[in-house]
């Protein structure tokens, strides 16, 4: 029974997976690329330390920003505003960081408690607005995506940019008393060499307590009971006591929290700065990791390394020419494809649960008659 | 060797005039004619079987219907009697067994297909769009063309012809949303006799209806059936079917356990096949009230936004031991009532006091760890949560109290172990209590809600509708629990359609009308006409 669960919680993303790479291959086929070759590539490119580190790198972001849109997705609200509410959160953390000098955790807590109530407040507008307005939260996080883009673009060249001897905007270079060790030991201390140009990011441990946490929140407390049943069913919820215009609006402030945290791996990490090339399009790809992933910490977590092995995978067939782009395709073809997969698979688990509870029935009726 | 009926659609006068408008025909008139095998049977249903998830819905189930009768179906709720009706009108497929509609065999996927053999269905929870006019609802999905436009004044005229023809008037350009309950049944009849059917199932048509309602209906399903429509009727109400049905099909356990004649039997003869055993009847011992007032309502009144009175000075008393009935046509302040109660809705003035203390400004929340429990009336929207295991749901409105919770943190074992006794103890049947809400019956959705709201042990419970759409024997669990409890010093408030339920079990009677009590009435000496008479409005106490 165990073992038939487990194999039925795969069947979909790995068959949407192995669809995805089958498209992407007539794709390459089409081009005139063998793509055997070009996977071969990917492949032997992926195994080794640097690229692990790399693949870490990008997922971890990936997978805060999974993790709050899944947050809303369990109470049937569609956050599409994480992209700006991460943006504005790190511009935030990165200009606060910059201007308090505290002893280092000190300091660490500051910068993340910033990123957290910057992207609560900006998700929190949508929330309220949806409440108190009956605004569709899709709309308004959208609307309220343009509104950070353009606040930071402004912000960020006329209030808290410092001068450098650079091009690049920035808020300026944290102090090393903010900064994240990193956590390169743990390809080390197996003997393989230190990733180059690149590092394991120490928010690995938050992003890990982040999924524990938001398991922990959603699944075994009466919070996140109370919010689960106000997406289910706003009826009884109300009936049982839950307001569930207040849990929109808590569910949209916690949401946002957490796509405060996004950017800080990268703030708090390697590039040290809020800059104007900072990276973009995680709340995007947030979204459809937590499809990947059906909002379950594991399964994100892996649709989260998967798109950030993908990403990594992507430089080489740059490098020999191939386009990089087949690799959006693939990630673009997953998405799709696993939507269908779980449809399928949702029905052939239903069909054998009906064969099993039917037989289930019959043996304990035919008991009760043998009593 | 077959025939031709003369008028298989059975809803347009002669002549040219006698068009169906299908959709895409571009206004094409269109009159369809059923041909029918020599047997003369509508609707032949041949050792049907369907499984869901630990259950069997329906073990070889055989139906007949003949051409142009009312075919009454009874049985609990669970007996399968829904089941059967979403196949033949192809909105389930049976995993086995055959389906012949006018003697040819059918495999109908869905139903669009069922409409096209002119098969149509009113659910017993009505499908309409309460912003559109009876007009728009009735042609939605079906809309008969004139070019590129609807064809309205078209189907307006179909509309009031078919109405006159069964004398179901109706105004064509009233919102949905003005009309009873009564006459939005008749724009779902009116909607599928519009499509074509002259097989009409009805879901339990009567059980949203007061008495009155209840006789049109039926003088409306005769003439339907004094002009060859064929009608399938499910019901629980056996009064009613004996009056109504020229035969009758019992289901009991997902089988057919006979098909008689009603002149052939009596409602207690019908009742015991349905339930093998005897018919319960709500009774209650000797008084157990004691003078200690639980519940206290005083001087409540809410208007709506559209300043509407939905509560009108609203006065009561429960005490520990009672239980007092509210009687009414549905609509008249019943749900405003139980929300006011609940804390749902906040009351423009009057106070709530429980134990003799004020709750009124009292969250909902703090009035379920008061101690004040609730049967909601709509199970499906204010009770369950469908899609949610059973032990969410035994959780839902006591997830701020032991056992369920410890801390900020679901107590899993406690509440499994709660979950687990609310099955046993109530009779709830389910393979686990893993499995989500909508595995079960309604009857044991309901026994479950019950148990839940009992194992608490309220000092108030808020019944509303509490046996409503279960079966007899499920029924009689509820009414078992609801007097042991008052025997316990429970103190009850029964709001319920069942006049039969109120009677029997309650120790005081009100009557609730255009958000006022009317009448308090003495349940040892009132009869269904005077409590229909104070329902409507007609008496009006002193």
């Amino acid at each position: 029974m165990k073992v038939s669960k487990i194999f039925f919680s795969l069947l979909a993303p790995v068959s949407a997976i192995i669809f995805s790479l089958g498209v992407g291959a007539i794709v390459l086929l089409i081009v005139g690329i063998n793509p055997l070759d070009a996977y071969g590539q990917m492949v032997s490119f992926s195994a080794d330390s640097t690229s692990f580190a790399s693949s870490i790198n990008k997922a971890v972001p990936l997978y805060v920003s999974a993790v709050a849109v899944a947050i809303g997705f369990q109470m049937n609200l569609f956050n599409i505003g994480v992209e700006g509410q991460y943006l504005i959160a790190a511009m935030f953390a990165g200009w606060v960081g910059t201007n308090v000098v505290l002893w280092g955790p000190l300091h660490i807590t500051v910068i993340i408690l910033t990123a957290v109530i910057v992207g609560a407040i900006w998700a929190g507008i949508a929330g309220a607005l949806k409440v108190t307005r009956g605004v569709n939260e899709v709309i308004s996080t959208i609307m309220l995506n343009f509104i950070a883009f353009s606040a930071i673009a402004y912000l960020l060249a006329n209030t808290f940019s410092v001068e450098s001897e650079s091009l690049n905007l920035s808020t300026g270079k944290l102090p090393d008393s903010a900064l994240l060790p990193n956590l390169n030991f743990l390809i080390t201390m197996f003997g393989f060499n230190e990733p180059r140009g690149i590092e394991i990011p120490g928010f690995l441990v938050i992003a890990i307590l982040l999924g524990i946490a938001y398991y922990v929140l959603v699944w075994r407390t009466r919070f996140g009971f109370e919010l689960r049943i106000s997406g289910m069913n706003p009826g009884s919820a109300r009936m049982a006591g839950v307001n569930p215009k207040k849990m929109v609006f808590y569910t949209m402030l916690l949401s946002g929290g957490v796509a405060g945290l996004i950017g800080l791996s990268t703030l708090m990490g390697k590039l040290g700065a809020y800059t104007q090339d900072f990276p973009r399009g995680i709340g995007f790809t947030g979204i459809a990791v937590a499809l990947l992933g059906r909002n379950h910490p594991v399964g994100m977590a892996l649709g989260a390394l998967l798109f950030g092995v993908m990403d990594r995978a992507a430089l080489v067939l740059k490098l020999e020419g191939i386009p990089e782009e087949i690799v959006v395709i693939i990630q673009g073809v997953i998405v799709l494809a696993v939507v269908v997969a779980y449809e399928i698979v949702g029905r052939i688990v239903a069909a054998r649960e009906v064969t099993a509870a039917a037989e289930a029935l019959k043996a304990s009726n035919g008991a009760e008659v043998a009593a | 060797m077959s025939r031709v009926l003369s008028r298989p659609v059975g809803i347009l006068g002669d002549g040219d005039s006698a068009t169906l408008w299908h959709s895409g025909t571009e206004g094409a008139s269109h009159r369809q004619e059923w041909v029918v095998a020599d047997n003369g049977r509508a609707v032949e249903l041949i050792a049907i079987t369907k499984t869901y998830p630990g259950v069997i819905a329906n073990d070889k189930v055989n139906l007949s219907v003949g051409l142009g009768e009312i075919h009454a179906i009874v049985g609990e709720n669970g007996a399968g009697k829904s089941t059967l009706m979403n196949m033949l009108y192809g909105m389930q497929i049976p995993d086995s067994g055959e389906i012949k509609v006018r003697g040819e065999l059918e495999h109908f996927r869905s139903p669009k297909d069922a409409i096209a053999h002119g098969i149509g269905m009113v659910h017993q929870h009505f499908m309409l769009a309460d912003n559109l006019t009876v007009l728009e609802n009735i042609v939605l999905g079906f809309e008969p063309k004139s070019g590129m436009r609807i064809d309205f004044d078209g189907a307006r005229k179909k509309i009031i012809e078919i109405g006159s023809r069964y004398g179901m008037t109706l105004d064509p350009d009233t919102l949905v949303e003005h009309l009873s309950v009564g006459q939005r049944q008749r724009v779902e009849i009116l909607k599928v006799l519009f499509r074509g059917a002259t097989i009409l199932i009805l879901d339990e048509p009567t059980a949203v209806l007061v008495p009155q309602e209840v006789d049109e209906l039926f003088d409306n399903l005769k003439v339907l059936r004094d002009d060859g429509v064929t009608l399938i009727f499910i019901s629980h109400k056996l009064d009613e079917v004996l009056s109504v049905a020229n035969s009758i099909t019992v289901m009991r356990g997902g089988k057919t356990v006979a098909t008689v004649l009603p002149q052939d039997v009596d409602a207690g003869q019908l009742a015991e096949l349905m339930v093998g055993s005897e018919l319960p009847v709500p009774e209650t011992t000797a008084s157990t009230v004691t003078d200690h007032v639980a519940l206290e309502v005083r001087n409540l009144t809410h208007r709506s936004n559209d300043d509407r009175t939905l509560l009108d000075d609203v006065n009561l008393t429960i005490r520990n031991g009672e239980i007092v009935g509210i009687a009414g046509v549905e609509g008249n302040g019943q749900s405003e009532l139980i929300d006011a109660l609940m804390g749902i809705i906040d009351p423009e003035t009057g106070s709530v006091l429980l134990n003799g203390e004020d709750i009124s400004t009292r969250h909902t929340i703090d009035r379920h760890e008061a101690g004040i429990g609730i049967i909601p009336e709509d199970r499906h929207r204010q009770g369950l949560l469908l899609s949610a295991p059973l032990w969410e749901n035994v959780m839902l409105g006591h997830q701020s109290q032991a056992p369920f919770v410890r801390g900020p943190f679901i107590d899993m074992k406690g509440t499994r172990s709660a979950t687990e006794e609310v099955v046993e103890r109530f009779d709830v049947k389910t393979p686990n209590i893993d499995v989500p809400a909508h595995a079960l019956s309604g009857g044991n959705q309901q026994k479950m809600i019950v148990g839940k709201e009992m194992l608490a042990e309220p000092d108030v419970l808020i019944a509303a509708h509490p046996t409503r759409g279960i079966d007899v024997g499920a029924q009689s669990a509820v009414w078992d629990e609801l007097r042991a409890a008052r025997q316990g010093g429970l103190a009850v408030l029964l709001i319920s359609a069942d006049l039969d339920e109120l009677i029997g079990l309650s120790d005081t009677l009100l009557v609730i009308f255009d958000g006022k009590i009317v009448a308090s009435l003495d349940p040892g000496d009132v009869t269904p006409e005077i409590l229909g008479s104070y329902m409507t409005g007609v008496k009006v106490a002193s």
